[in-house]
């Protein structure tokens, strides 16, 4: 498989990462959501990484790079699902993912992002 | 008490995913626990990515050690690339001759027990880092 489906609802789009990526897959799925963010007009991106078990420096830039090129395309990112050991490992790795919006879960990711589009 | 179990190429960026996996089945058999496991799968994401990047691409051997009752889990990735010139300014974060973010050497450092790097221009660099339980 070389592309992660990106399904679209309402004003949303949803990327839920369950396999572990190798480089193309991670530029192809930058490409993929940057094209869709302007196809449809969207205005938020919620990236689901809880099957992760790693996120590498290269990860980690793939994903301040998606929520830096939708924040230039007018949309919002939050990526949720975190798991703990990622994140202790991301931050004693110096990765701090600056600029980009997380929540727990899904849901609480949603909320994020319906209350940041009433504004 | 070592035991070499397998040398691993590091040729593509299938082969780092290869790798990263290889070194989880490892890290769960040895028993370390997920922070650790977690730590060690990521570190060495960061150094096979070094050796194919800036090696142009290795070996990355495994290695099972025991200590008493501790276990252990070596790994050496090697390349005959170009070398490192200044090892001082490659082992300062954020510093990268790369397009990459300077993270992986001092990164992956923070994250092992057990860190050590050999390198000399023109001949290639080997690094190997060891993880405890």
């Amino acid at each position: 498989m070389d592309r992660i489906p990106i399904l679209k609802m309402g004003e949303h789009l949803l990327v839920t990462i369950q396999v572990d990526m190798h480089d193309q897959i991670a530029l192809n799925l930058q490409d993929d959501l940057t094209n869709q963010i302007a196809k449809y007009k969207a205005k938020a991106v919620l990236i689901d990484i809880s099957a992760l078990e790693i996120v590498d420096s290269f990860i980690g830039r793939m994903i301040s790079n998606i929520a830096g090129l939708s924040r230039i395309l007018d949309a919002q990112t939050v990526v949720v699902g975190m798991r703990p050991a990622v994140a202790i490992t991301l931050v004693e790795l110096g990765l701090t993912l600056d600029g980009v919006r997380t929540a727990l879960n899904v849901e609480k990711g949603l909320d994020i992002l319906r209350t940041a589009l009433k504004r | 008490m070592t035991n070499v179990a397998l040398v691993l190429p590091i040729q593509s960026s299938e082969d780092i995913v290869i790798a990263r996996q290889k070194v989880r089945e490892l890290a769960i058999k040895a028993g370390f626990n997920v922070v650790n496991q977690t730590k060690f799968i990521t570190a060495a994401s960061e150094l096979a990515r070094n050796t194919l990047d800036y090696g142009g691409g290795g070996y990355l051997t495994f290695e099972e050690l025991i200590n008493g009752n501790k276990k252990g889990l070596k790994l050496v990735f090697e390349d005959q690339g170009p070398g490192i010139d200044n090892i001082q300014l490659a082992m300062t974060d954020g510093y990268t001759t790369g397009k990459g973010l300077g993270l992986g050497l001092t990164g992956a450092k923070r994250l092992v027990n057990e860190f050590d790097l050999w390198t000399e221009v023109g001949k290639g660099t080997r690094i190997s880092i060891i993880q405890w339980t």
